[in-house]
């Protein structure tokens, strides 16, 4: 069933070029909570960010001009009252991209085009039109508003479901279809699986679109040298380094005339810097076309609504089940919202986790259908946890699910499931190869450790009183240090013979000792505030008999300079695994050239040397031993001619490592996704609120297993941060679109992430099961709760409520609709206003509605005379500069529009139609500001009431760019406040009344004109 | 996120800043704590030609109890925090004591200003809310006149209020507690901190009470009653629950607002009791 014999067979021959196996000094510092060496520098505010790295003079500042539309085409851009602005030194358009640079490539064979900007159609809101060089970034952002884009809108695609109909809107004509890769697999014997099996359980799983935001957004300084030296770029992109290339080839230069560095700090990645990429080529091309270096920061808006976002997943999953909870096999059809392009490392988000689809769980038996679809929403990438969130939510849900449908306890599903801890390392169905682990005992130690019993006593006395309790689980395997090749499963076999095996994830790393002794680390890792450089310390000090302090990590990264492949950089959990270990590799080396030359000088056998205390001695003769500052820096600097014969001089040693088993997809597409797998079991107890729908999180336990633990503080550092993340998953998080595609959720009032206040302490265990695949048997661990916790909480919301389907986040409007609630009517009908609420649009969204009703003191035909009449309509639109008859009842329209302080200035085109005089027409506008472009069409009815008119407005509307992205629990009575302006001016104006009073006119009409009930 | 561009004026004086906003007028933005405006400038939402710094105007920092006419009096550049901290305002304003630790974060606060929020009129802001539950007022000052609105004619809807262009909201007076009535305030947000989705704040004497709810209209709205009981109250508050006309929005349903209204004017009226 599983390749264990083989792989045990030849794993001692693969594991011993990681240099596991060979003894070294007593750990004295890796597995201990060390402090920070990051921290003194950081929380004195001497931290090194992106943002604070001095440039050169003359740098300019860039800022990108995006698309209010989600899908719509580009008719023309005109950037000349922008480019005269004093203080604008150039602006880039897509015509200065064909002849400088190229698509960026991607995984998925297909003739999808993305560049740097938008070329002919735009297909997300935020996707960037043009940059502006400028002076500051204040007036580059001035400049943009004076940018005039002319776009044709078209109508978008804003759902999976929606994408892949056959009538949709494509996004790329030459791909002919939103479904841009459509895949299926199959391992075992699935379908015999299913006709045998007595039951059969099915969910499907909503995955919704998210992020973890950091706190530091993208920054990117850029400067294209003279000649041909190529680019010069330092950013806070932070990997896979195999992006590298895809910058190199879309700027047209060979990958050694693309320099990229990265600064010291970040301020936080998990993943998403990853989609900084695509910035350092445009940056590239600004310089470029400014002849000067150019400086580009993300602001929070541009971060959120057009940086990157986590894969939203429609997956069906469902379980061949024998009657005892057994899974014969399993079966997947995933659909995934890939946002508007194809953008690497996409689709990454389904392969990474192709090999562990089965989970935790011996499943022969599996079938998968991977579909990758196009909507007009940002491209996605790289979010923590990448894959496992998606995969996870629907398995995990599926387990509570057999459980319940076969009325087996959970437990017991789990338990009998769980690959067998004797079974390791263990061959899953889809190929991964499971290192190490001890499910049952991690279950075990869950429900021990975390008081299983008590949280049942505590479900069962909220149920005894009325109260909603549930208690949930997770089990996941997580994956860490990817295999390189895992993308091309994405390819056909016969594809991937053409393109060449890929595989391997090389990391490296160097030790040097300098001229007085000092050891000098540096890594290909780029951290993101994980304590890389404090870890990397302790292992070195280790092998050395160093103290830590004592030892420099830089990890800086300089692709000139530094040892790098194309698996370098800070992502898949590579670091402990992977990173943390090639250093001990390369430490390693260090001691033992140091130990052939003290071996010469204090004669004995270099397996003799010790080295301790900062002292380098023969282990039978201690007294003999020398400073390891002196000896290890005289031969190999000073006195060259003491190194035994056959040794280089000088002492710096740089190892490139690959784990074993990082094979490419075999024949039958099986592929060891990851290095290594830890292992997360959560459970927790949950109540909700009955009156509100909040979900308390009233204990959470996650226990862990990524193998040998290098610094226990930092682990569960990660573990809360993961968690955190994954409460905000569950709870909160969410990008939202309107039925347009307009973004909304543009501020972090809007994209809600818990604070401290929202996440609980989780009570952390740990197990240890070391990974025979890692030098120093560690695993990753920080993106385990990113997959486990969101499943772990729905599941306790289910079992909470008795309810199925469960859509992520779990707010508690959303809560409280699942748990139903009286809704009694009011005494007296007049209390009731119509709903103003329309049905949901084919994309899901929800248009702005408003509906309402004004009593005009004119009659119906004086009102009508002024709507036709431009002049008067000029005075009766609020904030109305300029109007211009274009045709006959078509205008043409300069208006400002707003609430309170705030106000856009539009350039509006206003059209009459169905025009039935005195009795109703049609009232239409559709306006673009620097603020966003707004659209909205009503019917206006005239009855008369008494000398004057009763108007009736029916209004659809949609507002999207900026203001639909920050305006969030404003926009609906900003669109209301509006209309009535418009329409009580109208009155006034009918009635022959002064419209535009001096002063706050506006609070005076409605203070006269009483609300309508 | 830069804003566009504006001038600067820091008001040495309150007459300094009146003569700006005489001279300005709607082209003016006055400036204290900056909460808000600033948030509005950097995303451009709001583009004022000249920003009127009243934050260091010292006599414009002030917060006093005028137990004469019974109320706190606070002034345009005080902060939130500095009435907040009052060793005495659990005594002076109870229900002002309540609302502080639902007015977004301590950081928030030290900098945000009374007026400030007052003069913003967001519909869900806790400040209006307290101050047109109790019944305070608003005093407006221009270079040629002193008028005093109460809260209820101030607030006119969503981030509009009766202020002129060349109005300063010079002070709110916060009536002070009074015998016999007893307070409660109960907000319920997505987060700690966050804007209201609903807030209620109730006023209970043993013949009367009057509830104010935030969050859901364009304005907090109050209502004064009788002391109802049991079905009468939850008649009245699912009444009180329509007549705000909730709206859905993307997020919220209108139902479950009403729903929130019901629950958590229940609620304060319970704990004022």
């Amino acid at each position: 069933m599983n390749l264990r014999e083989t792989a045990l067979d030849d794993m001692d021959a693969r594991v011993a070029d990681t240099g596991t196996h060979e003894s070294s000094a007593p750990r004295r510092h890796v597995g201990r909570s060390m402090q920070r060496l990051e921290d003194p520098a950081i929380l004195t505010g001497r931290g090194r960010y992106g943002d604070d790295i001095a440039v050169k003079p003359g740098t300019l500042h860039a800022a990108i001009l995006r698309s209010p539309h989600a899908h719509a085409d580009i008719v023309s851009i005109d950037t000349q009252a922008a480019s005269k602005l004093a203080g604008v030194r150039a602006v880039l358009t897509r015509d200065d991209l064909r002849p400088w640079s190229r698509p960026f490539v991607v995984g998925v064979k297909s003739p999808m085009e993305q560049w740097a900007l938008a070329m002919d159609r735009v297909r997300y809101v935020g996707e960037p039109v043009a940059v502006v060089m400028a002076e500051s970034r204040a007036i580059a952002e001035d400049a943009l508003d004076l940018i005039k884009v002319d776009y044709a809108t078209r109508d978008p695609v804003t759902s999976i479901e929606q994408a892949a109909m056959d009538d949709a809107p494509v996004l790329h004509e030459r791909v002919g279809s939103n479904v841009i890769s459509d895949r299926n697999f199959r391992y075992g014997e699935p379908e015999a699986a299913f006709e045998r099996a007595p039951h059969r359980v099915k969910l499907v799983a909503h995955y919704p679109r998210n992020t973890c935001a950091p706190i530091e957004c993208g920054v990117v300084i850029a400067e294209y040298l003279s000649g041909d030296e190529g680019f010069d770029v330092t950013s806070n992109f932070m990997g896979p380094f195999s992006l590298h290339a895809v910058m190199a080839m879309a700027l047209n230069v060979p990958a050694n005339r693309l320099r990229h560095k990265a600064p010291r700090d970040s301020g936080g990645s998990f993943g998403v810097k990853q989609a900084v990429f695509p910035y350092v080529v445009l940056m590239c091309l600004a310089s470029r076309k400014a002849g000067a270096p150019v400086k580009w920061v993300e602001d929070r808006l541009e971060h959120l609504s057009a940086a990157t976002s986590a894969t939203a997943r429609v997956s069906t999953i469902e379980a061949a089940v024998e009657a005892d909870g057994r899974i014969a096999a399993l079966s997947y059809d995933q659909m995934e919202d890939v946002g508007g392009y194809v953008r690497a490392p996409e689709p990454a988000t389904f392969y990474r986790m192709h090999g562990c689809l089965t989970g935790a769980y011996a499943i022969p038996n599996l079938l998968v259908r991977n579909r990758v679809v196009l909507t007009n929403k940002t491209p996605t990438g790289l979010v923590r946890g990448f894959g496992g969130p998606q995969v996870y939510f629907a398995l995990e849900r599926l387990i509570q699910r057999i459980a319940i449908e076969l009325k087996l306890d959970v437990l017991d599903v789990y338990r009998r499931n769980f690959v067998p801890a004797d079974a390791f390392p263990y061959r899953a169905a889809a190929g991964a190869l499971l290192d190490s682990g001890n499910y049952q005992e991690a279950l075990r130690c869950s429900l021990d450790e975390g008081g299983y019993r008590e949280l049942v006593a505590r479900r069962d006395a909220a149920r005894n009183e009325g109260r909603l309790y549930g208690i949930g689980f997770a089990a996941i395997v997580e994956p860490s240090v990817s295999n390189m090749g895992y993308i091309t499963t994405v390819m056909p076999a016969d594809a991937r013979r053409k393109a060449g095996p890929k595989n391997g994830a090389i990391a490296s790393a160097t030790v040097s000792v300098d001229l007085l002794g000092g050891v000098v680390v540096t890594i290909a890792s780029t951290p993101a505030g994980q304590g890389h450089m404090t870890v990397c310390a302790q292992v070195v000090a280790d092998v050395l008999g160093l103290d830590p302090e004592d030892i420099v990590v830089n990890v800086e990264f300089d692709t000139h300079k530094d040892a790098w492949s194309v698996a370098a950089g800070n992502y898949s959990s590579r670091f402990a695994g992977a990173v943390a270990g090639t250093v001990h590799l390369a430490a390693t080396r260090v001691r033992d050239k140091l130990a052939r030359v003290l071996a010469k000088q204090f004669d004995c056998a270099p397996g003799d040397v010790r080295f301790e205390d900062a002292r380098i001695f023969p282990h039978d003769a201690e007294d003999r031993g020398l400073p390891f500052a002196r000896a290890a820096s005289n031969a190999p600097h000073w006195a060259p001619a003491l190194m035994p014969e056959g040794e280089e001089p000088g002492l710096r040693e740089t190892v490139f490592w690959s784990p074993p088993y990082m094979d490419a997809p075999d024949e039958q597409d099986r592929i060891n996704t990851s290095a290594a797998y830890g292992f997360a079991f959560d459970m927790c107890g949950v109540e909700v609120d009955r009156a509100t729908g909040r979900v308390r999180i009233d204990r959470y336990v996650t226990v862990h297993d990524a193998g040998t633990l290098l610094n226990p503080a930092l682990a569960d550092g990660q573990i809360r941060g993961a968690f955190a993340q994954g409460v905000g998953a569950a709870l909160m998080e969410e990008f939202r679109y309107g039925a347009d595609g307009s973004f909304q959720s543009g501020t972090l009032a809007d994209y809600l992430m818990p604070t401290t206040c929202e996440v609980p302490d989780p009570l952390i265990v740990h197990l240890e099961t070391p990974s025979p695949f890692t030098p120093l048997g560690a695993k990753g661990l920080g993106e385990g709760n990113n997959m486990s916790t969101p499943p772990c909480i729905a599941n306790a919301v289910a079992d909470a409520l008795g309810v199925e389907d469960i859509r992520l986040p779990l707010t508690p409007p959303k809560v409280m609709a699942m748990i139903g609630m009286d809704d009694p009517e009011p005494s007296r009908p007049e209390y009731r206003e119509a709903p103003g609420t329309k049905p949901a649009t084919p994309g899901g969204g929800r248009a702005l509605t408003a509906r309402g009703v004004v009593d005009l003191p004119a009659t119906p035909e004086a009102v009508f005379a002024v709507l036709l009449d431009p002049k008067a309509l000029a005075n009766v639109i609020p904030g109305c500069h300029a109007l211009e008859e274009t045709a006959p009842n078509q205008y043409r329209a300069d208006v400002t529009v707003g609430v309170g302080m705030i106000k856009a200035r539009f350039e509006a085109r206003i059209g009459l139609s169905e025009i039935d005089a005195p009795r109703r027409l049609r009232l239409a506008g559709a306006g673009i500001s620097p603020l966003g472009s707004a659209r909205g069409s009503g019917l206006v009815e005239l009855t008369p009431q008494g000398s004057g008119t009763r108007l009736t407005y029916d209004y659809e509307a949609q507002v999207s760019g900026k203001v639909a992205a920050v305006g969030g629990r404003m926009l609906e009575g900003a669109a209301k406040v509006v209309l009535k302006q418009l329409f009580e001016s109208l009155g006034r104006q009918a009635a022959g009344e002064p419209v535009q009073a001096h002063g706050s006119w506006i609070a005076r009409v409605l203070a006269r004109f009483r609300r309508q009930a | 996120m830069k804003p566009a561009p504006f001038d600067y004026l820091r008001a040495i004086t309150a007459q300094d800043a009146l003569d700006a906003l005489a001279q300005y007028g709607e082209d003016a933005r006055v400036l204290a704590g900056g909460q808000s405006l600033m948030a509005v400038l950097n995303m451009r939402l709001a583009q004022p030609k000249v920003l009127v710094d009243i934050s260091r105007t010292a006599e414009l920092d002030a917060v006093r109890v005028d137990k004469q006419a019974g109320h706190l009096v606070v002034n345009a550049a005080a902060t939130q925090g500095s009435v907040e901290w009052r060793s005495t305002l659990a005594d002076e304003a109870p229900l002002l004591a309540m609302a502080f630790p639902y007015i977004s974060h301590f950081q928030i606060r030290n900098r945000g200003t009374v007026c400030g929020s007052i003069a913003h009129a967001d519909p869900s802001a806790e400040l209006p809310l307290v101050l047109s539950a109790l019944g305070g007022d608003v005093m407006l000052r221009s270079r040629k006149r002193r008028r005093t609105l109460a809260a209820r004619n101030f607030f006119q809807g969503m981030l509009m209020t009766a202020r002129e262009p060349d109005e300063l909201v010079e002070a709110v007076r916060f009536p002070l507690r009074k015998p016999g009535e007893r307070y409660a305030f109960a907000e319920f947000s997505a987060r700690h901190g966050d804007f209201a989705i609903v807030a209620c704040a109730a006023v209970v004497t043993d013949a009367s009470i009057r509830i104010a709810v935030g969050g859901v209209a364009d304005r907090p709205v109050t209502e004064q009653w009788p002391r109802l009981r049991g079905d009468d109250l939850r008649g009245a508050l699912n009444d009180l629950s329509w007549k705000l006309n909730a709206q859905d929005d993307a997020h919220i349903s209108a139902k479950y607002r009403r729903n929130l209204v019901r629950q958590l004017g229940w609620r304060v009226i319970e704990e004022a009791k």
